[in-house]
């Protein structure tokens, strides 16, 4: 689960993180009412959405007073917002964040991620710099990292050392160790997959400031933190995704015309790989758990009829130790009962109770072909989505 | 001698009374694994489906002499699940359950460090030597016997493997599934050095896909040790958009084509053999063998 900027400097505040001051607001008249509150003359306004690059795509702009910030307010609330992150479709903006300038005399990268290689909590930091996410994508980030246990440091001094080789002089480097370790105890406590501070602000008294904040919670584990779970936002992308998983079903919406089923994360990756590789596009992924019933099954089936752009279905089921395939075709005809679109559907179902689920197929009398094998199933749908078949 | 298990497992159940704990045990034991004891905290003392179900892992283990444990026991506990079967010893622990809290197993990766126990999992669906012994929650109708080791992060694709093995030709000697969450216990490193190890084992198929490490690792491990015998790999994911997360938690990559990309190469590079697509592994395997017998 993703969390505003605002969000974010709210938690960390609560971990004794400096943030600068600020105030959210939700109109123009709020916004310059929040820079007069502030007092100062150098002031951002941020829009508040849930992807980065918000600034080169120009949803944080500087101004200097009350007046500036109630037009800065005025041309971002309502407005779409689209950052190299955010994909095409872009963000609606519904609140700006109007904040403090703060005046840096350094400024920092640090972030707090679960790093599988490891299997710890691991601590990264370098000097800042703009483009820094598409550095660390790379995979080469010269950046000093420390690993993390639960508890804190794995030996004592691990957060000394790294605050050495980020170069720090002697009272910097306390300080910035002190920091190190507030935003680890806040990673564990709030039960976090990622906390990213881009830039942190050293001021010239030596104070360390989040200019900015982001915090991923693991979803699986939002059970016990129910306080946090209100802070879940309708924009979060996510949301179809929670709606779907409801119904014990992994749902990703995606561009193309193929409506695609597949019980099995991996049998999903390999489907999305034959189905490009036979020159389609997949309109979804849909992946079913070993725990959805034949009614989960057909909520996400009609997730897909739902979507005009879906010209085909192909199934790719491989009945397994709990999930046979009959459950799955039941699910199927539910859904296309339920919707009364006629789709063709490609099938390739093997697997436990493979012979019964072909026996209550034929009862359905649904448009359907069936293949042997995955290739030849993704070759038919593709050739039908293209509209030579 | 399989890799991981034998004749001589004896296995508990954390969370044997619950349904799939249920369903699960009775299809572990009706393929012929001797399963010793169950573990349900207030349950102790009762019997359940014929087994005997005891409070905890270490009362169990001491009363049955069990040597491994499969853990169904729901996210929210399945972390003390696992860390009281490391603190009750417990050689080999295989975790079933899905959407375990990520820093739950970061705590117990620290319990793992200098323990007796191999984990395996979680969000896996077990180990399988087929005919022999079976602990998970796989399909076994399509798996035979014989000189295949499959390592895995996906359980749905070790089951299309298996089929196209088998109808190579070619049996596992046992299959392993890593599991699909990004901090597990044994990766494919370990498993591989389990079937170049294994007299059993003559070829090993790694099922990969992107995000993580595991991959890199395993070619890592190749580099140090020498390719022992002929690997095969398949790396899915190479058409996911960027920062989705398909179904895995493990499977979440900032740029997925060059990760696929990166983890082929690196597996390529010490002379791994990468099947071509999904549908091929079972020829890629065999095609391997003819090129060693030549």
């Amino acid at each position: 689960m993703q969390l505003h900027e605002f969000q974010a400097k709210d938690l960390l505040r609560r971990y004794r993180v400096d943030t600068p001051p600020g105030q959210i607001a939700l109109t123009p008249d709020e916004a310059a009412a929040a820079a007069r509150q502030i007092g100062l003359d150098s002031l951002f306004v941020k829009a508040q959405i849930l992807a980065g690059s918000r600034a080169a795509a120009g949803g944080v702009r500087a101004v200097r007073s009350p007046s500036g910030a109630r037009a800065a307010a005025a041309e971002l609330l309502g407005r779409k917002l689209v950052t190299s992150q955010t994909g095409p479709a872009g963000q609606v903006v519904k609140r700006v964040l109007v904040e403090a300038g703060i005046v840096a005399a350094q400024e920092f990268y640090v972030a707090l991620r679960v790093d599988p290689a490891v299997g710890a909590i691991t601590a990264i930091a370098g000097a800042h710099r703009s483009d820094i996410e598409q550095h660390l994508v790379a995979g080469a980030p010269d950046f000093p990292t420390v690993a993390l246990n639960i508890a804190g440091e794995r030996r004592p001094g691990d957060i000394a050392d790294f605050c050495r080789k980020l170069g720090l002089a002697s009272d910097i480097a306390d300080k910035f160790g002190a920091l190190i370790g507030r935003l680890h105890r806040a990673f564990v406590e709030l039960d976090a997959s990622l906390i990213e501070i881009n830039p942190l602000i050293r001021t010239a008294a030596g104070e360390f400031i989040a200019a900015d904040a982001k915090i991923t919670i693991d979803d699986n584990a939002i059970f016990r933190h129910s306080e946090t779970a209100q802070l879940r936002s309708e924009d979060d992308v996510d949301l179809i995704q929670l709606q779907a998983q409801r119904h014990q079903i992994n749902y990703v919406q995606m561009d193309g015309n193929i409506g695609i089923v597949v019980n099995g994360a991996g049998l999903g990756l390999a489907t999305l790989d034959l189905v490009q590789a036979a020159g389609g596009v997949p309109a979804n992924f849909m992946d079913i758990r070993t725990t959805a019933k034949s009614l989960d099954i057909a909520h996400g089936v009609g997730m897909i009829l739902d979507n005009p752009r879906a010209k085909v279905l192909l199934v790719n089921v491989y009945g397994g130790g709990m999930q046979a395939c009959d459950t799955v075709v039941d699910g199927l005809a539910i859904a296309f009962r339920k919707s009364g679109r006629v789709m063709p559907m490609v099938l390739r179902i093997t697997g436990n109770n493979e012979n019964f689920a072909r026996m209550r197929l034929a009862n359905f009398n649904l448009p359907k072909t069936e293949c042997a094998d995955m290739w030849q199933a993704a070759t038919r749908a593709v050739a039908i989505a293209q509209g030579r078949a | 001698m399989p890799a991981l298990v034998d004749k001589e497992t004896r296995l508990l159940c954390q969370g044997m009374t619950g349904w799939a704990g249920t369903y699960h045990t009775d299809r572990m034991i009706q393929y012929g694994t001797a399963v010793v004891a169950g573990v349900t905290p207030g349950k102790g003392g009762t019997t359940h489906i014929g087994v005997p179900v005891f409070n905890g892992v270490a009362e169990a283990k001491s009363a049955t002499g069990a040597n491994a444990s499969i853990v169904f026991v729901p996210p929210a506990n399945a972390g003390r699940a696992m860390l009281e079967a490391i603190e009750a010893e417990m050689p080999l622990v295989v975790v079933v359950t899905e959407r375990v809290p990520v820093l739950d197993m970061v705590r117990v990766r620290e319990a793992l460090v200098g323990s007796r126990t191999r984990l395996i999992g979680p969000n896996s669906q077990g180990i399988l030597a087929p005919e022999i012994c079976k602990i998970g929650v796989m399909a076994t109708d399509r798996a035979r016997r014989g000189p295949i080791g499959v390592a895995s992060r996906s359980a749905s694709l070790t089951s299309e493997v298996v089929s196209q093995l088998t109808a190579a030709g070619l049996g596992q000697s046992t299959t392993v599934g890593i599991g699909g969450d990004p901090v597990h216990g044994i990766g494919f490193a370990e498993c591989l050095d389990l079937f170049f190890k294994d007299p059993d084992t003559e070829g090993v198929v790694l099922i990969g896909e992107i995000g993580g490490a595991e991959e890199q690792e395993a070619a890592r491990y190749i580099r140090e040790a020498g390719l022992k015998k002929p690997v095969v790999a398949l790396i899915v994911g190479r058409a996911v958009p960027a920062q989705c997360r398909m179904g895995h938690a493990g499977a979440l990559t900032a740029r997925p084509s060059d990760d696929a990309d990166s983890k082929i190469k690196a597996l390529q590079d010490v002379g791994v053999v990468i099947a071509a697509s999904a549908h091929l592994v079972g020829t890629a395997m065999s095609e391997a063998f003819a090129r060693r017998a030549a």
